[in-house]
C-alpha cells in the first residue's frame, strides 16, 4: 500500500530525514518509536503533505501513486490521515460543520453527490459512540477550549468519520489519561480492517499494550535504525533510548 | 468651480427651496458658516490621516438632482431583506420614492424626514432632538446639517416595540454624471422601547456618488436599539457616514456595519452616554479588495457610571486594499466602573494590502475595566493545513477559516434573515459556495 523510498527531507537548511526506507501492506500496524528529534513527526508531516518540509530525495508512492505530486487534500481524498500531535483550535467552526466540510469535499473530488443530511446524522451518532463523545461536543468550536484528552478522542473521532486507508497516529497517546487511552484504542482497533493500515507514532510503549503492532520500528537521527516485531517495543521500554544511541 | 465653492453659492438656493423662514434657518447658517471655515477634512488632519478625500472631490458633483425616479420595485427587490415584512423608507437620488416604500403612522413613526421638519405637529420633537447630539464642529457634519431636508424619520414611542424591521434605503440611478447626496436621518426610541433598523446605499450604475450621511440616534431610558449598515456598493460609490448616539440609562443600543463595497467608506461612529447602567455595542466586519478604502474612526464617551461598551472589529483586506481602524474610549471622571472593551482584529491576504490600527484610551476615573487590542496577522498556515488534511481544498480552507474569524460579529446578527443575507455576501465575496451556514 504504502511505499517509502530512501526519503530525505529538510526543514530549512537542516537535514531530518536522511533515507527512510519502509514498505506497509494492507492489514498491518506499524509502529515507529524513536527518541525526541528523531524525525519521527517530520516523517508523518511529510507523507501528509506539510508544506514547510521539502522532500529533497526519495519517494513516496500509495498505491501506485506518488504523493509528491499531491497538495495535503488531495493525499486526504486519496485515504491518508493523519492525527495531528497537537490538534489546531479553530473557534467558530463546530466540530460537525467541519466534518461535513471534510465528508462533502472529499466526495466532491470522487465525483460523489455530497452525503444526505440524515446520512451525515447517522454516522455522525455511530461514530461519537464509538468514541463515547458527548453530542453536546459536536456543536462546540473545532478543538477550542478541549482538554489534551478531549482532542485526540476527536482526532480519532474524525478518523472514523473518514475512514482512511492510511491513518497515521502521531503521538496520540501523548496527554491522554488511562481511560481516554482505552477509549482512543479501542476506536482504533474497530476501525482496522484487512483494507486499511495504521501507523503509531509513539515515544513510549505503553499505547503499543491496546494497538498491538505486526512491525516495531525504530527511527534515531533520521533513519530506521532497527525493525521487529511487537517484542522490540517491549525491549526499547525495558533497555531505554540509550542502548540504540549507544549503537549509532 | 470647486466642490465647496459650489456648495456655499447653493447654499442660499436651497434655503429657499426648502422654507426660508424656517426655525432651522439658524441652524442651518450657523452649519454652513462652520463648513465654510473648515471646508473638506484633509489628510492634515490627524483624524483624517489615513484617508484622502482628495480625488473624490474633483468630480463635478451635482447638488440638486432633477431626475424623475423610475425604478421599479422588481428591478431593485434583491436589495431589500424581501424574505420578510419590512418598512421601508426608501430615496432615490436623494429623493423620496413613495412607491417603493412602506411608511407608517400607526403606533410609531416611519416617515421621513422633510415632512417631520416641515408639519407643525413634529415641531416640539425636531425642536428636542434635531442636531442635538450631531457635531456643530464636524465640519462634514455640518455640511449635512446645512443642506438637511431629506432621509428618515422614525420616532417609537414609550414601550413599543416595532412590529416589524425598518429598511432605510438610498438609490442613486446615475441620471446625474457625479451625484452627492447628504441623508439626515433621526431616530427616537422611548422608554422600553426596542426597534431593529437596517440601512443601505446602492449605487445601480457607474457614475460616481458621494454619500455625505448624518444619522442621530436618540435610545431613552431601557429602550433597545439595533442599527444595521449594509455598506456593499460598486467601485464608483463613496460614503461618508456620521451616525452619532445618545444613550440614556439601561439603554442598549448596538451598531453593526458590514462593510463589503464602495471605492471609499469612512464610519464615524460616535456614542455618547447620559446615564448608567447602558450598554454600547459597536461591531464591524470589513472585507474588500481592489483599492478599496474602509476607515471605520469610533468614539465612545464614557461619561456615567457603571456602563458598558463592547467594540468588536473584524478586518480582510486583499490586493491593494487599505483599511483604518481608529478607534477613541475616552472615560470621563465620574464614570466609574466603566467597562469598556476594543478589539480589531485584521488579516492580510496580499503583500501590498494595509491596515492602520489606532486604539486610543483616554481614562480619566480610577475604578475601571479597560481593554483593547489591535492584531494585524495572515491566515493560520497551520490551521490550513489541518483543514486540508481533512481534505478540505486551500480556497475552501481559506473561506472557512475567514468565516470562522468574522464569526463574532456575525453571530450578534439578531434577524435571521439578514444575518443569513450577510452570511452568502460573504461566501460571494470569497467566491466559494459553503455547504452549511455558521
Amino acid at each position: 500500500m504504502l511505499s517509502i523510498k530512501n526519503l530525505h527531507a529538510s526543514i530549512g537548511d537542516k537535514e531530518i530525514l536522511k533515507g527512510i526506507n519502509l514498505e506497509i501492506k494492507a492489514g498491518e500496524v506499524h509502529a515507529i518509536m524513536g527518541p525526541n528529534g528523531a524525525g519521527k513527526s517530520t516523517l508523518s508531516a511529510v507523507i501528509a503533505g506539510n508544506e514547510n518540509y521539502e522532500v529533497t530525495d526519495g519517494e513516496v508512492i500509495l498505491d501506485g501513486d506518488d504523493l509528491a505530486e499531491l497538495a495535503p487534500e488531495e493525499r486526504a481524498h486519496k485515504g491518508v490521515f493523519l492525527s495531528f500531535q497537537y490538534p489546531v483550535e479553530i473557534p467558530g467552526v463546530s466540530v460537525t460543520n467541519f466534518m461535513r466540510s471534510a465528508i462533502n469535499e472529499t466526495r466532491k473530488a470522487k465525483g460523489q453527490e455530497e452525503m444526505p443530511a440524515n446520512e451525515m446524522l447517522k454516522l455522525i451518532r455511530e461514530k461519537s459512540e464509538l468514541l463515547e463523545i458527548d453530542r453536546k461536543f459536536l456543536s462546540r468550536s473545532l478543538n477550542e477550549g478541549f482538554s489534551g484528552g478531549e482532542k485526540k478522542r476527536n482526532e480519532i473521532f474524525q478518523m472514523a468519520m473518514l475512514e482512511p486507508k492510511l491513518a497515521i497516529l502521531d503521538e496520540t497517546d501523548s496527554g491522554l489519561d488511562i481511560d481516554a487511552l482505552r477509549i482512543v484504542a479501542n476506536g482504533v482497533n474497530k476501525l482496522k480492517s484487512e483494507k486499511n493500515a495504521v501507523v503509531v507514532i509513539t515515544h513510549y510503549q505503553r499505547l503499543l499494550d491496546y494497538i498491538v503492532p505486526d512491525f516495531v520500528h525504530v527511527l534515531y537521527n533520521g533513519k530506521i535504525v532497527k525493525s521487529g516485531d511487537a517484542s522490540l517495543a517491549h525491549e526499547l521500554e525495558d533497555k531505554g533510548y540509550d542502548w540504540i544511541k549507544a549503537e549509532n | 468651480m470647486e466642490l465647496k465653492e459650489k456648495l456655499l453659492s447653493s447654499f442660499m438656493a436651497f434655503e429657499e427651496r426648502v422654507d426660508v423662514h424656517s426655525e432651522l434657518h439658524d441652524v442651518r447658517t450657523l452649519a454652513i458658516k462652520n463648513f465654510e471655515n473648515k471646508g473638506f477634512p484633509t489628510k492634515k488632519e490627524e483624524s483624517w490621516k489615513y484617508t484622502s478625500l482628495s480625488a473624490i472631490l474633483k468630480n463635478d458633483f451635482t447638488v440638486f438632482p432633477k431626475t424623475e425616479n423610475a425604478i421599479q420595485y422588481s428591478d431593485v427587490k434583491k436589495y431589500f431583506l424581501h424574505e420578510i415584512d419590512t418598512y421601508k423608507v426608501v430615496f432615490v437620488d436623494g429623493v423620496f420614492s413613495s412607491h417603493l416604500s412602506s411608511t407608517t403612522h400607526e403606533g410609531v413613526d416611519v416617515c421621513l424626514m422633510s415632512s417631520a421638519l416641515n408639519k407643525p405637529k413634529y415641531k416640539m420633537v425636531i425642536d428636542s432632538y434635531f442636531n442635538q447630539i450631531a457635531s456643530k464642529d464636524e465640519s462634514l457634519t455640518s455640511l449635512n446639517t446645512a443642506f438637511a431636508n431629506e432621509g428618515a424619520y422614525i420616532n417609537i414611542p414609550k414601550s413599543k416595540v416595532a412590529d416589524k424591521p425598518i429598511e432605510i434605503m438610498y438609490f442613486s440611478t446615475g441620471n446625474e454624471t457625479a451625484l452627492l447626496v447628504q441623508p439626515r436621518n433621526l431616530v427616537i426610541v422611548g422608554e422600553n422601547s426596542h426597534v431593529q433598523i437596517i440601512e443601505r446605499h446602492q449605487s445601480l450604475n457607474n457614475n460616481p456618488v458621494l454619500t455625505n450621511s448624518v444619522t442621530e440616534i436618540f435610545a431613552q431610558k431601557r429602550a433597545i436599539v439595533d442599527y444595521y449598515k449594509i455598506q456593499n456598493d460598486n467601485l464608483e460609490a463613496n460614503l461618508i457616514d456620521n451616525t452619532y448616539v445618545s444613550q440614556k440609562q439601561e439603554s442598549h443600543v448596538s451598531v453593526h456595519t458590514f462593510s463589503f463595497g464602495g471605492n471609499l467608506t469612512r464610519n464615524n461612529l460616535n456614542f455618547y452616554h447620559f446615564g448608567e447602567r447602558l450598554t454600547s455595542t459597536l461591531n464591524g466586519i470589513t472585507i474588500i479588495g481592489d483599492k478599496q478604502h474602509v476607515d471605520h474612526y469610533t468614539l465612545v464617551n464614557h461619561a456615567s457610571p457603571n456602563c458598558e461598551s463592547f467594540q468588536d472589529y473584524k478586518g480582510i483586506f486583499t490586493d491593494r486594499s487599505t483599511g483604518v481602524f481608529n478607534g477613541k474610549v475616552y472615560v470621563e471622571k465620574e464614570a466609574q466602573k466603566t467597562n469598556a472593551f476594543q478589539k480589531s482584529n485584521n488579516i492580510l491576504l496580499s503583500d501590498k494590502a494595509t491596515i492602520n490600527a489606532k486604539p486610543q484610551l483616554e481614562i480619566f476615573a480610577d475604578d475601571v475595566k479597560c481593554s483593547h487590542g489591535c492584531t494585524v496577522g495572515q491566515l493560520d498556515e497551520t490551521a490550513m493545513f489541518y483543514m486540508q488534511q481533512r481534505g478540505i481544498p486551500k480556497k475552501e480552507a481559506k473561506a472557512l477559516l475567514m468565516y470562522a474569524f468574522s464569526n463574532s460579529v456575525i453571530e450578534n446578527i439578531k434577524i435571521p434573515e439578514l444575518k443569513q443575507r450577510i452570511t452568502t455576501i460573504i461566501a460571494n465575496k470569497l467566491g466559494v459556495k459553503i455547504g452549511f451556514d455558521l
